[in-house]
């Protein structure tokens, strides 16, 4: 009989090791879908996770873990906060979307004007967005005591819808013939998130998203701040007694991750996918959930985690073409990859013993 | 002693990393009520589990009227007559009293026809219960008498009982004992669970001492001395605490008229609270848990906002001020609740320490958490008090109840309260630890502080206490001086019976007379 047995403090090796594990069963289970699909598992495994990095066209697809990762990190770090506090925002989707048309409205609003103020003001409207986006389910919250997950989750769709009206309507570009979308904004200097260095895929967002990494690390470490959110995420009744005020930390949570989120989609919308268009979301906001759990909610972790959720995204894009693997196996992979953590996570909190029934 | 009803021989019991029970033997006659006693973790639940079957042992047999008796479950147990009342109950509040006691009987009779038997039963053992009351409308007595009756009807020759007191009223206390006392003249045995000495000399035969899950004495307790036996349970000899007699200090704290609504669904509302602390006293406030006890440490410390003027500290409002702004002016608490309120049970002990200390303690600067000083604090927590841990840098939930208690009550004192309130400062902790709890009480009186003790324990409130007010449904009585106050005295202030000293004012006496006559009693002589 397997006897599972509460030990007394976390075991801070598993907690180092239960990411691993995980990745290590998500790749052995992807495996074996794999082969039920009738591919060759060694082969799909290493082109996921091994051929964006050493591949011979890995000059390629290196830039694009940047790009791709940048996001994911982004909002994932302002997610945590949240998440940690017991305070659960899954609309950072919306939040992006709603980001990314308020940093486009003011760009477009200013073009053709050539100044350096553009881009500034575009990174401060994608994170005013998202901020707004986020407030609603926190008022609500905080005023009503209405479920932040469903009112976030609802407004996902609402900023869907949104951006579909955008792209079709006030954004749509004058010059584009008729085609949804608006401008291409990396086309207009002003307001273009180019990289930094060309080829390298360094952009601003990967800029902001390790800044954001380097706060959250000594807000959490370092400050009242991340203490009171550690605090309240655990024991709540602990963090009043420790003159946390709940309403002000929900909203604070909240505003935080929105305003991650939203500056993403701005660095995305102003970048990498240059226009407004109606399939502009790809669902960052979704997988960020993942990136930061799987970093255990801590920054560097998540860096890590962004890394890794890149890679299977790029990975999983070469795998599609090169291999005609569907694209929902590569969404499995990524949902296995969370469900194998939180499956490990048993371990850093439990013993396992097996021990034989006694006989009496 | 009459003939042995059970007889236990050699029992031992390991859970991974503790013996909960090493090589325990004795036995129990027919109608003895027999004691057991010992300090948290001694290994009393484990081995009352066993006899009820929940629990099996590594080694050792059981003889029930001389035929071996090993239940593989707690139906075997009820079945071989063996009955148990838990500590915590386990009564479906929305349902009626005769269902309950049908929902746990193994062949069940339907309600209706129980009731007849609940009536008897309960009518024959001085236990007045009505079958058709709905539990939740019951008191915490009278959900007992719910679980007793439940376990008499299956006539039981072993009844076990843990720690039936701690939620009683004194007369409450003493019908049980009535109860308990005829249930035995009947054969019935009953095995007494307890940490009460005083109850335990006067209702049981016999004593038998359990200390780390071993058996290190048995005694007569109506021979034996309180202190004896309590020093038998411990170990060690005990320090009682030293009460000095101090000068009459300042108003600290002053409550006028505290009222609040309930916080939550089941809380309960305050209802008028008047009181004064002064510097250099300790007042003891008595009732049952679940009076509003909670709810006025939580007006207290700032996590539940009343009127300004409704919570003077030293002449100063505070009853709208943030419970950091409380600290930072003197007004320390100490929750009930150790893990999940007063201490966070996964963090470290240093980040406990900072919990509270923050504001005091200066462990932060400009928001920027100062670790190494919040470790120090810890540090000298730990020595101050002698909180058993091997460093800092445990969690909270590792630590023993006592350890925990002593950690989290010497956060507050180390940081120079002017007042501190505690609720259940001892609760579920062992005698030695409690004893050096209540004895660190004192110690701070003595230095001029105003304490307010909250418990359930009236014992240790005359302990510990110069004035005793009894809190119940959220209204607090006059205080009256401990000392000299009778059990009686108590139990009738407990009981609601408030203006004992001034049966003239009515309860439809004006607060202003209420409170005159309550600033009178608070004028000491």
């Amino acid at each position: 009989m397997i006897v599972l047995e509460k030990r007394p403090q976390p075991s801070r090796g598993w907690s180092y090791a239960a990411p691993v594990l995980a990745v290590v069963l998500t790749m052995v289970v992807g495996g074996i879908l794999f082969a039920a699909l009738g591919k060759n598992p060694v082969t799909v495994i290493r082109t996921i996770f091994l051929d964006p990095l050493f591949s011979e066209f890995a000059w390629f697809y290196r830039p694009q873990l940047l790009i791709k990762g940048a996001p994911l990190v982004l909002i994932a770090i302002g997610l945590s906060f949240g998440f940690r506090a017991g305070i659960w925002n899954i609309g950072a989707e919306g939040q992006y979307i709603i980001g990314a048309l308020c940093g486009a409205g003011v760009g477009l609003a200013f073009y053709p004007m050539e100044t350096r103020l553009v881009f500034p003001l575009m990174i401060l409207a994608g994170a005013f967005g998202g901020w707004v986006w986020a407030m609603i389910p926190g008022v609500l919250k905080v005023k009503f005591g209405t479920n932040e997950i469903l009112v976030s989750l609802m407004l996902v769709y609402v900023a869907e819808s949104l951006l579909a009206a955008m792209a079709l309507g006030p954004m749509k570009n004058p010059e584009g013939m008729g085609f949804p979308g608006s401008r291409n904004l990396a086309q207009y200097p002003s307001a273009a998130n180019l990289e930094l260095f060309a080829g390298t895929g360094m952009h601003w967002g990967v800029v902001f998203a390790l800044i954001a990494v380097i706060f959250a690390y000594i807000a959490l470490a370092k400050h009242t701040f991340g203490f009171h959110v550690r605090l309240a995420g655990q024991a709540p009744r602990a963090a009043r007694f420790a003159g946390v005020n709940p309403g002000r930390l929900i909203l604070i949570c909240m505003g935080l991750s929105g305003a991650l989120a939203g500056m993403a989609g701005l660095f995305e919308v102003a970048g990498p996918a240059g226009q407004v268009t109606i399939d502009f979301n790809v669902g960052y906001g979704f997988t960020a959930i993942i990136v930061a759990f799987l970093g255990r909610l801590h920054p560097v972790g998540i860096l890590l985690a962004g890394g890794l959720m890149a890679l299977t995204y790029i990975g999983g894009g070469i795998a599609q073409s090169n291999l005609g693997l569907p694209a929902a196996a590569i969404s499995l992979l990524q949902g296995m990859l969370l469900f194998f953590l939180l499956a490990v996570d048993v371990l850093t909190h439990y013993r396992v013993r097996f021990a034989a029934r006694k006989v009496a | 002693m009459t003939e042995t009803l059970l007889a236990l021989e050699g029992l031992t019991k390991a859970y991974p990393g503790v013996v909960a029970n090493r090589n325990v033997s004795f036995s129990i006659g027919r109608g003895e009520i027999h004691a057991l006693l010992g300090e948290n973790g001694a290994g009393k639940s484990t081995l009352v589990k066993t006899i009820y079957g929940l629990v099996k042992p590594d080694s050792g047999s059981m003889i029930l009227n001389g035929a071996t008796f090993a239940p593989a479950d707690p139906g075997a147990a009820r079945r071989a007559g063996v009955a148990m009342v838990f500590q915590h109950f386990s009564l479906f509040d929305a349902m009626t009293v005769a269902e309950n006691i049908v929902l746990g009987m193994d062949i069940p009779p339907s309600p209706r026809a129980i009731a007849g038997e609940v009536k008897r039963v309960s009518h024959l053992y001085g236990l007045p219960l009505d079958p058709d009351r709905i539990v939740g409308d019951l008191s915490a007595g009278e959900r007992q008498r719910v679980e007793i009756i439940r376990c008499l009807l299956q006539d039981p020759k072993l009844l076990i009982m843990d720690e039936p007191t701690s939620v009683l009223t004194p007369q409450e206390v003493d019908i049980l004992f009535t109860t308990l006392r005829k249930l035995s003249a009947e054969g019935t045995a009953i095995l007494y669970i307890s940490h009460k000495l005083g109850e335990i000399a006067a209702l049981c035969d016999t004593a038998t001492v359990l200390r780390q899950g071993q058996v290190v004495g048995t005694c007569d307790p109506r021979q034996t001395a309180p202190r004896e036996m309590a020093e038998l349970m411990v170990g060690t000899v005990l320090q009682s605490p030293v009460r000095a007699t101090r000068p009459e200090g300042p108003i600290l704290l002053a409550l006028r008229s505290l009222t609040a609504p309930a916080p939550q669904q089941f809380g309960t509302a305050l209802k008028g609270i008047d009181l004064i602390v002064r510097g250099g006293e300790v007042v003891g406030i008595g009732g049952v848990a679940g009076n509003g006890q909670d709810e006025l440490v939580a007006a207290l410390s700032g996590e539940m906002s009343v009127d300004d003027g409704m919570v003077l500290l030293a002449d100063v409002p505070v009853g709208r001020a943030p419970v950091n702004a409380r600290r930072a002016a003197g007004l320390l608490c100490g929750p009930e609740e150790r893990l999940g309120h007063a201490a966070a049970p996964d963090m470290t002990l240093t980040e406990n320490a900072l919990m509270t200390g923050v504001a005091r303690k200066e462990l932060a600067n400009h928001g920027f958490l100062r670790w190494p000083a919040a470790r120090d604090f810890a540090k000298e927590i730990i020595a101050a008090f002698d909180v058993r841990t091997p460093g800092p840098e445990n969690t909270a939930r590792s630590l023993s109840g006592g350890n925990l208690q002593k950690f989290v009550i010497g956060r507050e004192i180390m940081q120079d309260p002017k007042v501190l309130v505690v609720n259940q400062p001892t609760w579920g902790v062992d005698a030695a630890a409690a004893a050096a709890i209540r004895q660190a009480l004192l110690t701070l009186a003595d230095q001029g502080v105003a304490v307010v003790v909250i418990s359930q324990d009236l014992d240790e409130l005359m302990e510990v206490s110069d004035r005793f007010c009894a809190l119940t449904d959220g209204r607090l009585s006059p205080s009256r001086p401990a000392r000299g106050l009778t059990v009686d005295e108590i139990g009738m202030m407990l009981g609601g019976a408030h203006d004992l000293e001034a049966p003239h004012l009515g309860a439809s006496g004006s607060t202003d007379e209420r409170l005159a006559s309550h600033m009178k009693q608070d004028t000491r002589p």
